[in-house]
């Protein structure tokens, strides 16, 4: 698949899971080609990075299920704090990291929800009364019926992961210290796709590398793209590691006056993918 | 050995707070803490599972910020989780807020619908106190972060744990709020910070004035320890040679 044919499958109002972890391994290509295009009043859920902060300087969320927002060498993303401080992201899901987990694992073995100690006592509750809890009806300890969080289900209709191998198919490995969630992002959602550095023959897939590190197979995912430095700015490892430059001029153009970041949305978000990577090289290779 | 600083005697505070932890994952989040962690298991107690801070656990005890050592186990995100809920782990978390009754805020200030300033979000807090040893470090000590109460609860205080009924109160475990001033654990009257020590050149009158609400204070508040010979010299050549320490808890007279 291309890019673009990807993003035709979304359309407005769509639940969309983005995998990665805070800034690290997000199908950074695919959330630019959902800046470019009319999609709106998505539902995004997400361990948040710029994914996130991006979509919602955009104007693209509607709702927002997350457990935290970073650029972890810049702790806090100026997009979205924008968003949170101006009232536009209109409804606001705040989980514990764990809580998102658990969501995601019972939208993948198809259950209402999954019960959790996570959240109990916290304002996660409180915020969201709707998240109830549920009585076990075991004793345990003490012959006391405990009262835990029903995580509900994270279900999606769309997932969009990158990784850094995968064969035509649909199965892919991680190369790097930590699959963190993206197998689970698949098996939440009725379509997953998967965007990667490399495309390699299904035999390529395993003649380096141990069969433990793939992680998703093609079941769990309806269409691959290539896209290399499809991650940037946030981590690839071992393709690449965060652009910390880029991350900084990124965030600092976030935090400043609107023509500041018009100045860095026309300069690097207006055209295509391939227009996108030219420009960062071009960045690249100021001093 | 002379010229102890402030830095010195948190990382020796926050080491203590673990040593009695036995074999279990020492998280520390931020600078002291990971300083204080590594001084931990290279003194008081080596048992200590400490990680990367990302997907490895280290079989030693490399400097602040150090790449390359032995790795002795993996730990991605998904497997934090599983230790996070079977319980054998102490995170040491930073707080924007800390109430009176112990509980955190690192998600943001003002109203959770439109906040004054977004923050992290909860992060892994909620779970992290119903399931684990929780402590915290507050590298400034102000009436800004010592609150009255949290504008959102992230980390859960033993007080809304035990109103949240027996699941949440039976792991809460907050064990103490080391900040540059002082040193306080939740065993105040009606589970409140209590005052077990203020670091030397810090009087008790001092951080009443830098805490935003009652304090429960002994009649007599010893002076925090001085780190001994031997821990100064494995925070000063061994784990912060460069003295980022002082970059979180800078030097005071």
């Amino acid at each position: 698949m291309t890019i673009d044919e990807v993003v035709g499958e979304l359309t407005d109002g769509m639940t969309i899971g983005i995998g990665g972890w805070g800034p690290r391994r997000k199908p950074m290509a695919l959330v630019r080609a959902i800046l470019r295009s009319d999609l709106k009043d998505l539902t995004i859920v997400s361990w948040g990075g710029a994914d996130v902060g991006l979509l919602a300087r955009a104007g693209k969320i509607r709702r927002l299920v997350f457990a935290f927002v970073s650029l972890d060498s810049v702790p806090l993303e100026p997009n979205f704090q924008k968003a949170r401080q101006e009232g536009t992201i209109p409804e606001v899901v705040e989980l514990d990291e764990g809580m998102f987990q658990t969501g995601l694992r019972a939208a993948a073995q198809r259950l209402p929800f999954l019960p959790m100690r996570a959240g109990l006592g916290s304002d996660v509750l409180v915020n969201q009364p709707w998240i109830r809890t549920i009585t076990s009806p075991y004793a345990g300890p003490d012959d006391q019926h405990e009262e835990l969080v029903a995580v509900p289900a994270l279900h999606l209709d769309v997932a969009l992961v990158h990784l850094n191998r995968a064969d035509q198919h649909g199965n892919a490995t991680y190369l790097g210290p930590d699959p963190y969630f993206d197998d689970l992002f698949c098996m939440a959602a009725d379509r997953a796709y998967l965007s990667v550095e490399q495309v390699v023959d299904t035999a390529g897939l395993t003649v380096d590398t141990p069969v433990q590190r793939l992680l998703l197979s093609r079941m769990m995912v309806s269409g691959v793209v290539e896209t290399p430095n499809g991650a940037h700015f946030t981590t690839c490892t071992p393709d690449y590691e965060r652009d910390e430059r880029f991350q900084r001029a990124y965030a600092a153009a976030a935090s400043g006056s609107d023509e500041e970041w018009a100045a860095f949305s026309t300069r690097f978000l207006q055209g295509d993918e391939a227009a996108y990577q030219a420009a960062v090289r071009a960045f690249g290779e100021e001093s | 050995m002379s010229d102890v600083t402030r830095a010195d005697v948190c990382a020796a505070a926050i080491a203590d707070a673990f040593q009695d932890d036995g074999e279990i994952f020492a998280s520390p989040m931020g600078m002291l803490p990971m300083l204080g962690v590594r001084l931990a298991k290279l003194t008081s107690n080596p048992d200590l599972v400490i990680s990367d801070g990302e997907s490895l656990f280290l079989a030693g005890v490399p400097p602040l910020f150090a790449r390359a050592d032995v790795v002795e186990g993996w730990i991605p995100f998904r497997n934090v989780f599983d230790v996070v809920a079977h319980g054998k782990r102490h995170v040491m978390m930073g707080a924007t807020q800390v109430d009176r009754h112990g509980n955190q805020n690192i998600s943001a200030i003002g109203d959770w619908k439109q906040p004054k300033r977004q923050l992290l979000g909860s992060r892994g807090a909620p779970g992290n106190t119903v399931n684990n040893r929780t402590s915290y470090w507050v590298s400034r000590h102000s009436p800004r972060v010592f609150v009255e109460r949290v504008d959102i609860v992230s980390g859960v205080g033993p007080r809304l744990a035990k109103e949240a009924g027996p699941a949440a109160a039976r792991f809460n475990d907050i064990h103490r709020v080391v900040s540059n001033l002082a040193v306080f654990d939740v065993e105040g009257a009606g589970d409140t910070l209590r005052l077990l020590s203020v670091h030397p050149g810090v009087t008790v009158d001092e951080v009443r004035a830098a805490t935003g609400f009652e304090l429960d204070v002994p009649a007599d508040v010893p002076t925090t320890r001085a780190p001994t010979t031997e821990e100064l010299i494995l925070i000063r050549e061994v784990l912060d040679p460069k003295g980022l320490r002082f970059k979180e808890v800078p030097d005071v007279d």
